[in-house]
């Protein structure tokens, strides 16, 4: 342990922290309670405030920003309704393991459980939603617990972690030492596979006929996209991905079967329906991906990688679970292969099936669809971009049609599938990432959800291309209306009540333009493309009634999917 | 089927909380809970009665493990153990049933702790199906009050140790 002598305030042992763990940008907002913080904040240069407009973006943009560059995200706001505006951004990071650390003020120690002014309990609030969280109760405990934080947001499969700030905490002052190294006793994250797991997994993998590779988002977190494609060429093991996984294997690859589940490809589906041997690394099985689960992958022998033991065996009962890193996990597993498998004919099967069904759209109509949209960005930005979806059919197409090269260049919520979440992610991505183009793809009704950031990227100057895909519609609840509850359309018609999207962009002092033509395209995009000092945004006025296929409905079966709009009089 | 699991946690603000809210966020019985000092200060040892099949029983045990304050998971079911719990049971005194209760609470090993001229407390410690069983000998009398503590157990013979923190710092 380092000791120093220096006595200091918590305001400055908490900006000694951040500095300590190279901590480069805070998203925050000042309120009451944290206002000796921002006060001291003033004279602090090291890292820079991004100031947000409303708490929820700041979260957003902290876990845009640990996506795009596998860092923490740090978070600042005040007691009260700073700290429950969070409360969505950090269940969106908790669904989908984001490393990120939210600081909210909280009213004087002694207010605490007198329904002070702006007081909430905030730490009863996201214990549930959070990997874990603090109320730092005592100076001397400030430094330790931030420490704690950060490694505990960062480490095993990551999470957000909420410290919570009693304003005289931060007033007080006591003698600044910083804790190197920590020990948590309850909290011993496995990194090393077993390897006697690993060398049965590689024996079975290396015996299939019928391998595939199923790819979670924790690929990408443990950074092991590369041991992933040596792993897969090298043996010639078909690749299909999560949502979160998109990027860790490219797109553009012939062993890439591009996404499974819910909306995944045709042959994907297929793929996973008839393997012999299921390898799921860093993915969890989660319900958008196995529709019901007494029919998936029923025949094959499953081995699951995770570096969290609660996924394995919580929604499909596995042959082989190897807990531990994916990354190092996938290295040894390559070393310990004892022979390459023979897929010939089983990759021959799967492009049977890619033939049989491929992605496909209607576009010999002349109006403007967006998986055109979403293909012509991929084809600019040659798959090179960072593309940060909201949710909603945009966000199905996207994951269909734009070719990822690269992992950590999909951001997009998964798992709590939070509208709004785009717009301010983006932001957060855009500091993160400063050599590659930031796209923010919405629908027009998510857009609306968070898009008082619209300010935050102008007052920032930020190079982010803002496109909307407008079909006037809550486009996702449509289709399972028209699919499932009876074409009763409540309450997702947008038509008559949207905003003049060119006009909103313009009143915040974005350069934006509106069509409806696939011709045009084009060119938008090209001058989108050529903007990389300040936002960008372009509204896709699309087909209202366009429906996202493949599906397979919820809890159905592979054997449910739907291809193709069984009655094509419903378009209008 | 039922499980006992044995959870040393540390002695935080909001420890107990965690693991209630873990239960009831994802959806897992809790039949009963106790909490209490342990031979170390900075630890508390929760004894969690549960039930569920193998799955549900290892997903409470990794779910617990999963809490940043937990220290040690042990699933008592899978090992030799104790199982105490301690119940005050009130019940009322009619004419000519004091000798009655009295002898039911000596086959029972209770004690009575408390008597007034209508009722009486008796305290009974045993394995949860003794007391079951002095509450249907008792209720015929009237209990009018009862309070169980819920289960305490201990793995018979060797101890599961603690890494102190002591021994942590060191390292």
């Amino acid at each position: 342990m380092k000791k120093s002598n220096n006595v200091l305030c918590g305001a400055d042992i908490f900006f000694e922290c951040l500095k300590r763990e190279k901590v480069e940008y805070i998203f925050g907002f000042p309120g009451g309670a944290v206002l000796k913080l921002y006060e001291h904040l003033y004279d602090v240069d090291f890292l820079q405030h991004i100031l947000v407009r409303h708490e929820q973006g700041a979260v957003h943009a902290a876990e845009g920003y640990a996506k795009a560059s596998g860092k923490v995200g740090v978070v600042l706001v005040t007691s009260g309704p700073g700290a429950t505006n969070t409360v969505t951004g950090i269940a969106d990071a908790y669904m989908d393991s984001v490393p990120i650390v939210v600081f909210t003020g909280q009213v004087a120690s002694h207010l605490i459980g007198n329904d002070a002014f702006q007081e909430a309990d905030i730490v009863g609030i996201t214990r549930p939603i959070t990997k874990h969280n603090f109320l730092v109760r005592d100076i001397k405990e400030l430094a330790s617990t931030i420490r704690k934080a950060f490694f505990i947001a960062s480490s095993g499969r990551p999470g957000p972690v909420v410290v919570d700030l009693p304003k005289d905490v931060i007033a007080s002052k006591c003698e600044f030492v910083y804790p190197e190294d920590i020990e948590i006793r309850g909290y011993k994250p496995t990194y090393k596979g077993h390897i006697n797991q690993i060398k049965k997994a590689a024996e079975v993998i290396a015996n299939a006929k019928k391998p595939l590779l199923y790819v979670g988002g924790g690929v990408i977190m443990s950074g092991g996209s590369e041991e992933l494609g040596l792993f897969a060429r090298d043996n010639k093991l078909p690749v299909t991905m999560t949502l979160q996984g998109l990027g860790a294997f490219p797109g553009t690859d012939n062993l890439s079967l591009g996404m499974l589940g819910m909306h995944g490809t045709y042959w994907a589906n297929q793929a996973v329906n008839n393997c012999d041997v299921l390898v799921s690394l860093g993915a969890r099985f989660d319900d958008r991906v196995t529709g019901k689960v007494e029919t998936f992958a029923v025949d094959a022998y499953k081995i699951h990688v995770d570096i969290d033991p609660t996924c394995i065996d919580k929604n499909v009962v596995v042959d082989l679970p190897i807990v531990g890193d994916v990354k190092h996990i996938l290295a040894e597993l390559a070393s310990e292969m004892p022979k390459v498998p023979d897929t010939k004919d089983w990759l021959a099967q799967i492009q049977d099936w890619k033939d049989e069904c491929p992605l496909v759209y209607e576009d010999n109509d002349g109006r403007l669809r967006t998986e055109y949209v979403i293909e012509k960005i991929s084809e600019k930005t040659k798959g090179e971009a960072i593309v940060v979806t909201d949710v909603g059919q945009h966000q199905m197409w996207t994951a269909q049609y734009y070719k990822y090269n690269h992992p950590r260049s999909n951001l997009t919520s998964g798992g709590l599938g939070t509208m709004g979440f785009s717009v301010p992610a983006s932001i957060g991505a855009s500091f993160a990432i400063k050599d590659r183009p930031i796209v923010s793809i919405s629908g027009d009704g998510g857009f609306q959800m968070c898009i008082q950031e619209l300010v935050t990227a102008v007052a920032y100057k930020r190079p982010i291309k803002f496109f909307i895909i407008n079909n006037s519609f809550l486009g996702m609840v449509r289709q399972w209306q028209e699919l499932f509850h009876a074409e009763k359309y409540s309450f997702t018609d947008l038509s008559e009540t949207n905003p003049n999207f060119v006009k909103v962009g313009e009143a915040f002092g974005i350069e934006s333009y509106s069509t409806e033509n696939p011709k045009d395209v084009d060119s938008l995009l090209d001058k989108a493309f050529s903007v990389n000092d300040r936002p960008f945004l372009i509204e896709f006025k699309v087909v209202k009634e366009d429906m996202v296929f493949p599906m397979v409905p919820s809890g159905g079966s592979i054997s449910d999917m739907m291809v193709k709009r069984l009655n094509p009089k419903r378009m209008t | 089927m039922k499980h006992t699991i044995s959870v040393l946690v540390e002695n935080h603000f909001g420890a107990f909380d965690r693991v209630a809210t873990m239960f009831s966020g994802k959806g897992f019985n809790i039949r009963s809970i106790s909490i209490g000092e342990t031979e170390i200060s900075e630890v508390s040892r929760m004894t969690i009665v549960t039930d569920g099949d193998d799955q549900i029983i290892d997903q409470v045990v990794k779910q617990l493990n999963r809490l940043i304050d937990t220290i040690k998971v042990v699933d008592l079911a899978e090992t030799y153990h104790v199982e105490r719990e301690l119940a005050l049971i009130n019940v009322g005194i009619h004419k000519g049933s004091m000798e009655e209760l009295k002898n039911i609470c000596d086959i029972f090993r209770g004690n009575i702790v408390d008597i007034t001229n209508k009722s009486m407390i008796v305290e009974i410690t045993g394995p949860p199906d003794k007391i079951d069983a002095a509450v249907n000998v008792l209720a015929p009398f009237g209990i009018k009050e009862m309070a169980r503590s819920g289960i305490v157990a201990l793995k018979r013979g060797e101890q599961i140790k603690i890494q102190k923190k002591e021994n942590l710092t060191n390292n």
